[in-house]
């Protein structure tokens, strides 16, 4: 695993957008709502993930944190 | 494996109240970076307007004053000739900037005034509801151009990057764009030339950027993303417009 | 300290040089023009100090603002219409409780009007002016000696309360000549106060703002602000009893109309008639109580402006009933004469029975 994200629930309004730009298509949309009333982006956990930090560049929460080896 | 993204410093750990997918988050996090990479954090003042980012001041941790719509420009000259060791800048919407605050915007520039303008150009007015911008474009419908915009009966989309290039006192034009990881990292960097161009005394930057309003546009965010790259910036091109620092970047 | 001779708009430009004004931002409006380059003369290149002539009157209030809220004594001038542009930047400065010098040096109006002395911003000056529930204070000079020390008494008064000040000048006062002294030095640096936003330095960041999205938080500043307002009706007062100790008639008159009154009542004086003046200096806070304790001595007064009858509201309303007041007002820039002054003194003192 060359890197992970840590995406905050609480957070994220669900905009999206990560999802959207995630070059390897590892976030996906949660099916439970958070305390704000957004169905919030979750990380798939895949080993995949290189830390590449694009959702966390577009994420307008900042919501993501990102680990790189 | 280390972190290699987090909050910077200088953004209050609060949570925005800007819409999802709102351009502002994310222009006030990269501005947040610059501020702690340039050292300036203890002083800097920022300028905030009218508009969705009134409470800017919630979330830059530097110190802030309120302006009267569209006398960013003004106000910040008064902070800027009153202490000049400040990094002083202006965070300012498309009605700020481009309506009501056209005179004091081109005057700061062909004064030369020594600050940073951050112009966040969204075509609409989107804390009040979503009416018609300076920087609505031709056929766009919004609240007070319900037909589409009429260039006939309410003019063109106005340019203000190309017409603030015009004046001798305007040593930084560029146009950015925060709608992708590529162009967001351009952006920083143009915010980051802006700042350092204060620091070395060179006269007025502005930095216009084309972002994203999901609300007004009625819009997912990711299509208003898309929609920055397929309509906006056709109308407003991206890239330098002036640039007579000499220096290609501020690294 | 050598008396000059001196225009009234030099002398507020160098009272407040003295007074440690570190920049001054205006916009050419008749007839203050002077002060705007005496400032620019004198100002602008001192060390540390900044002189701008903004792009509009609007620019330079907010230009003040900026510069107050940076920590420096700061002021702009205008005439009657640049006044009225600068409302909503005034309406700021008292909202964020931010120090700030206006000086009005007015005109006929309304409208671009005339360029000729008049009274008639004395609602727009006491009133607040611009939107919102608050006051600014007023300095009513009559002199070029007086519009020198009221200047330095601004900024005195709008650093001690954090209020703005508006010095209420006019066209004639601004453009007299007269010998002037100047009390004061002005400091090799000038001062900075301790509450300025100058960047977050060993200190949490602070913010300066209006907005609240409370409405019970800014309740709460209007009263704070009015509280304020209290304290300086009870301490700042000013105010000149002239020849009214034995007055059976007493003119209330402010500015130039006290001047000419003045000169209309030392010859009534000289006639025989018992005439006197009540002259506020501040006209905000108006010194109410100090009028109507003249009502003890008698029943009659006159109040004489150039406006339409703006000051006399205050006059009535200090007096609760216990006067008699006429009014005698030229307005537009018309400058009324001692002599005819004197006739309007001297007919209401026999048609009142008070010979």
């Amino acid at each position: 695993m060359k890197g992970r994200i840590e995406i905050n629930r609480d957070l994220c309004k669900g905009c999206e957008i990560c999802i959207h730009f995630c070059p390897k298509k590892l976030i996906t949309l949660s099916e439970t709502l958070n305390a704000a009333g957004y169905l919030p982006s979750e990380f798939s956990g895949s080993p995949e993930c290189t830390g590449c930090a694009s959702c966390a560049v577009v994420c307008p929460e900042v919501a993501i944190e990102v680990y790189r080896a | 494996m280390k972190k290699v993204f987090t909050r910077p410093v200088s953004l209050k750990n609060a949570v925005f109240h800007y819409c999802p997918g709102c351009g502002h988050s994310i222009i006030h996090r990269i501005t947040c970076e610059v501020i702690d990479e340039l050292g300036i954090q203890d002083r800097t003042i920022g300028v905030p307007p009218p508009g969705c980012s009134v409470f800017a001041y919630y979330y830059f941790d530097v110190d802030m004053v309120e302006s009267a719509h569209g006398r960013g420009a003004a106000v910040a000259t008064g902070i800027k000739r009153a202490y000049p060791e400040s990094i002083v800048f202006t965070y300012q919407g498309d009605g700020d900037l481009a309506a009501i605050g056209t005179t004091e915007t081109l005057h700061a520039a062909n004064r030369g005034e020594n600050i940073t303008a951050i112009f966040i150009n969204n075509a609409v007015y989107g804390m009040t509801g979503g009416q018609m911008a300076p920087t609505t474009m031709l056929g766009m419908k919004t609240t007070t151009s319900p037909f589409g915009r009429d260039g006939k009966l309410e003019g063109h989309p106005i340019k203000m990057s190309e017409i603030l290039a015009q004046v001798e006192g305007s040593c930084y034009v560029e146009r950015v764009a925060v709608n992708s990881p590529a162009n967001i990292r351009k952006a920083k960097k143009a915010i980051k030339k802006a700042f350092q161009n204060q620091i070395d005394g060179r006269g007025y930057s502005l930095v216009e950027i084309l972002s994203p309003c999901p609300t007004n546009w009625k819009m997912s965010s990711v299509r208003a993303w898309e929609w920055v790259d397929e309509v906006m910036s056709r109308e407003f091109p991206l890239g330098v417009i002036k640039d007579t620092t000499g220096k290609r970047s501020a690294d | 300290m050598p008396k000059m001779l001196m225009t009234g708009n030099a002398a507020v430009g160098e009272a407040a040089i003295r007074a440690g004004c570190q920049s001054y931002y205006g916009y050419p409006i008749t007839p203050q023009n002077e002060l705007t380059e005496y400032m620019a003369a004198n100002l602008g290149r001192r060390p540390g100090c900044a002189f701008v002539q903004a792009e509009s009157e609007i620019a330079a209030i907010n230009m003040v603002y900026g510069a107050s809220v940076a920590g420096v004594r700061t002021m702009t001038s205008s005439s009657s219409p640049g006044i009225s542009l600068k409302q909503e930047g005034i309406s700021y400065l008292a909202a964020c409780q931010l120090p700030a010098v206006i000086v009005n040096m007015s005109r006929g109006g309304p409208g671009l009007g005339s360029i000729s002395a008049a009274q008639s911003d004395y609602f727009q000056s006491t009133r607040g002016g611009g939107h919102g529930d608050y006051r600014t204070i007023v300095l009513g000079p009559g002199s070029v000696q007086e519009l020198a020390d009221l200047t330095h008494h601004a900024f005195e008064l709008t650093d001690k309360y954090l209020i703005p000040v508006i010095i209420l000048g006019d066209g004639m006062l601004g453009q007299m000549m007269e010998p002037v002294e100047f009390s004061h030095e002005a400091p090799e640096v000038p001062p900075v106060r301790q509450d300025a936003l100058r960047g977050a330095k060993g200190r949490p960041s602070r913010f300066v703002r209006t907005f609240t999205s409370n409405p019970p938080d800014l309740e709460e500043v209007n009263w704070s602000l009015f509280r304020r307002y209290q304290l300086l009706q009870k301490n700042e007062v000013m105010w000149e009893n002239y020849m009214t100790e034995d007055a059976r008639l007493i003119v209330t008159a402010f500015g130039i109309a006290a001047r000419i009154a003045k000169g209309a009542i030392k010859q009534a004086r000289a006639n025989g008639l018992k005439i006197g003046m009540f002259r506020p200096i501040t006209l905000w806070p108006f010194p109410g109580e100090q009028l109507k304790a003249l009502s003890k001595k008698t029943k009659f007064f006159l109040d004489f402006e150039m406006n339409m009858g703006q000051m006399i509201e205050d006059v009535k309303l200090s007096l609760e009933g216990a006067g008699d007041v006429s009014f005698h007002g030229r307005p537009g820039g018309v400058i009324p004469t001692p002599s005819e002054v004197l006739r309007v003194i001297t007919r209401i003192y026999y048609q009142k029975g008070l010979s």
